[in-house]
């Protein structure tokens, strides 16, 4: 297998996609790089591409502009190439419900074209590092949620990819599969893949990657380390919870002169961004105690990933929505995933 | 909760098994078929049901309406035999349909899409384990009609042809469904799909009455269809007699050979564009 020699594993360039029902941009003009051996971080919120991304970078779709390459080689000139060297884990663990654990996995390295020979013994070598070796022969309708995300993990590292595509892989999982699944990925970095994760969740990317490409209606509106994008922020962040809703509205009137940024209200809770939040935190309670506003809570932190994603999109990350649950309560995923899109859509027309 | 520890050859690369194009195409329709045929097995009561249809078939026409049916020249139980064998294979066309909707909406086609496997391998591999579905449920058809009393009315060669001929019109069957299936929203409607389709092209046939009896209109539609020529083939092939017609069977074969040049582009562009 001829891997190019330069680091860059990943490369997309302008990547542009349409989706012709609603005239829904996708994808305008996203541009990113995964640098060999790490992890980046494509977050956003639904519908701002991030599947479409993963979907063209793993030769599902092909962009209408723009290009993109996996270790040298072009995704829609070489597919059949880059579909060697690339593991796809998708949000909706796509395996098989009647097959067991191990026929899932040992289907995806036959079609992966590895022999009958190595497919079986990826097979037990998998369930066994995936702990689900005790329920390798079981069918995967008896497997929760967590096992299943787990399984289809293991399936698409049967053929050892050196390029792993994560699309919302944690998404919907406890908080224990979701540390055994951060688990694994930090072990297969180690071992010198190189992954793109996507991610609602600004925890899992602060955590795992690297670098963070910030995604929002298509665009890329923000990158750098986590480290890099928080500082970009301010230094503190000052969280004041008032006795009740009523009197959000004076709170806001009254702080907003002391943040450098618009406070954030969210219900009962102003929070204001600031560069020296203890001295402003001592004028905040000073200022709310002059108008009689009391004051049920306040805290001061350091900016979360979450503070960062909100001061750049306007608005928080956001869970899905009633449709997609709906849908997804249905079976009907493929649906979900279009709705998401056409959601995205209708924001871009409002 | 169980610790995750992974193999450390995650990452070492096993070697792809050597081979050329054609072969690996022949390879992945193979593991398809395994895994659609497995599926079948794990869901027995899809298997039971789909058996137990023909059969109360067979004895509603045999002990039911067949009295009042009087074909000249043999019993009505050999004359509808045939007619059971087509209905059953041409219905059993939503296992197809169904499956590949279903692969859609789950998102596995997706997945087979980012894997280096051959384009081909999720049609032909349907196609192919529902042909192998269709052999065993002519097995169970053939074993019921010798219970109700058919005999093969000219020799076990013929009549094996015959089968084959039944079974090469299931495959063109599974092919234009595999087309609706990939057309169709979703795996439910996909379903309520099949029925409608089928209805006018099994009912309007030969396969319980003559088309003699039908009235002038229908009789134009229900002598010029696939399921008529095709039943009139394998009665040809396998009661004989005075039911004996060889147009009827080089006629099955155009339709066959026409349907299967039609639809299996057909569904392949389909294909293309949904997955």
């Amino acid at each position: 297998m001829a891997y190019s020699s330069d680091s860059i594993a990943v490369e997309a360039h302008d990547l542009v996609k349409v989706f012709p029902n609603g005239n829904v941009r996708a994808l305008d003009g996203v541009s990113f790089e995964v640098e060999t051996g790490t992890v980046l971080g494509l977050l956003g919120p639904n519908g701002a591409g991030k599947t479409t991304a993963v979907r063209i970078l793993s030769t599902i779709l092909e962009p209408d502009e723009g290009r993109a390459v996996i270790l040298g080689h072009d995704v829609v000139r070489e597919p059949d190439v880059v579909r060697r060297i690339i593991g796809l884990a998708g949000q909706y663990a796509t395996v098989d419900e009647n097959l067991t654990g191990r026929e899932n996995i040992r289907m995806v390295g036959r079609l992966s074209h590895l022999s009958r020979k190595v497919s079986w013994a990826r097979a037990d070598e998998l369930l066994e590092g995936f702990g689900l070796a005790d329920a390798g022969n079981r069918v995967l309708k008896t497997y929760s949620g967590g096992m299943r995300r787990r399984l289809d993990l293991a399936a698409a590292l049967v053929a050892g990819p050196p390029v792993l595509f994560l699309d919302e892989p944690t998404t919907g999982l406890d908080p224990q599969g979701r540390q055994d699944l951060w688990g694994v990925i930090e072990d297969l970095v180690a071992e010198g893949t190189t992954v793109l994760l996507t991610t609602q969740y600004l925890e899992e990317a602060d955590r795992l990657a690297r670098d963070i490409v910030v995604v929002d209606h298509g665009r890329v509106i923000a990158e750098g380390t986590p480290a890099e994008l928080k500082a970009d922020l301010g230094t503190s962040v000052i969280a004041v919870t008032l006795g009740n809703e009523d009197i959000v509205s004076e709170a806001v009137r009254l702080l907003a002169p002391l943040a450098d940024k618009a406070p954030v209200v969210d219900h009962e809770v102003v929070e204001l961004t600031v560069e020296n939040g203890p001295a402003v935190g001592a004028e905040v309670l000073r200022a709310l105690d002059a108008a009689h506003i009391p004051v049920a809570g306040l805290a001061l932190r350091e900016p979360s990933l979450d503070d960062v994603f909100l001061s750049l999109t306007g608005h928080k990350t956001e869970a899905e929505t009633d449709e997609e649950r709906a849908a997804r309560r249905t079976g009907n995923k493929r649906r979900a995933a279009e709705t998401a899109e056409d959601h995205a859509g209708g924001k871009d027309a409002a | 909760m169980t610790t995750i520890a992974l193999p450390r050859t995650a990452v070492e690369r096993p070697a792809p098994q050597a081979g050329n194009r054609m072969g690996w195409a022949v390879q992945d329709a193979l593991t398809v078929t395994w895994r659609n045929l497995l599926g079948l097995v794990r869901t027995p009561e899809t298997v039971f049901f789909s058996a137990v249809q023909p059969i109360m078939f067979v004895l509603l026409f045999t002990f039911v309406f067949g009295g009042a049916i009087h074909i000249p020249g043999v019993p009505y139980v050999d004359y509808l035999m045939p007619g059971i064998y087509v209905q059953t294979v041409t219905f059993g066309a939503m296992y197809t349909a169904v499956g590949l909707a279903e692969d859609l909406q789950k998102g596995l086609i997706e997945r087979f899409r980012a894997l280096p496997m051959a384009r081909s391998a999720v049609l032909a591999g349907r196609t192919t384990a529902d042909l192998v579905r269709n052999v065993f449920t002519v097995l169970i058809i053939t074993a019921v009609g010798f219970a109700v009393g058919f005999r093969i009315g000219t020799d076990i060669g013929l009549f094996l042809c015959g089968v084959l001929m039944v079974l090469l019109f299931s495959y063109t069957v599974c092919w234009s469904f595999a087309f609706v299936g990939l057309t169709a929203p979703n795996a439910e409607t996909a379903q309520l799909m099949v029925f409608p389709i089928l209805f006018p092209f099994v009912f309007a046939s030969s396969a319980f009455v003559p088309v003699s009896v039908m009235p002038g209109w229908l009789q134009a539609f229900a002598k010029h269809q696939p399921v008529t020529q095709v039943v009139d083939a394998a009665r040809s092939l396998m009661t004989g007699g005075s039911l004996h017609d060889s147009t009827a069977i080089w006629q099955a074969l155009a339709w066959c050979a026409g349907i299967l040049v039609v639809m299996v582009p057909l569904a392949v562009h389909k294909y293309r564009q949904v997955a």
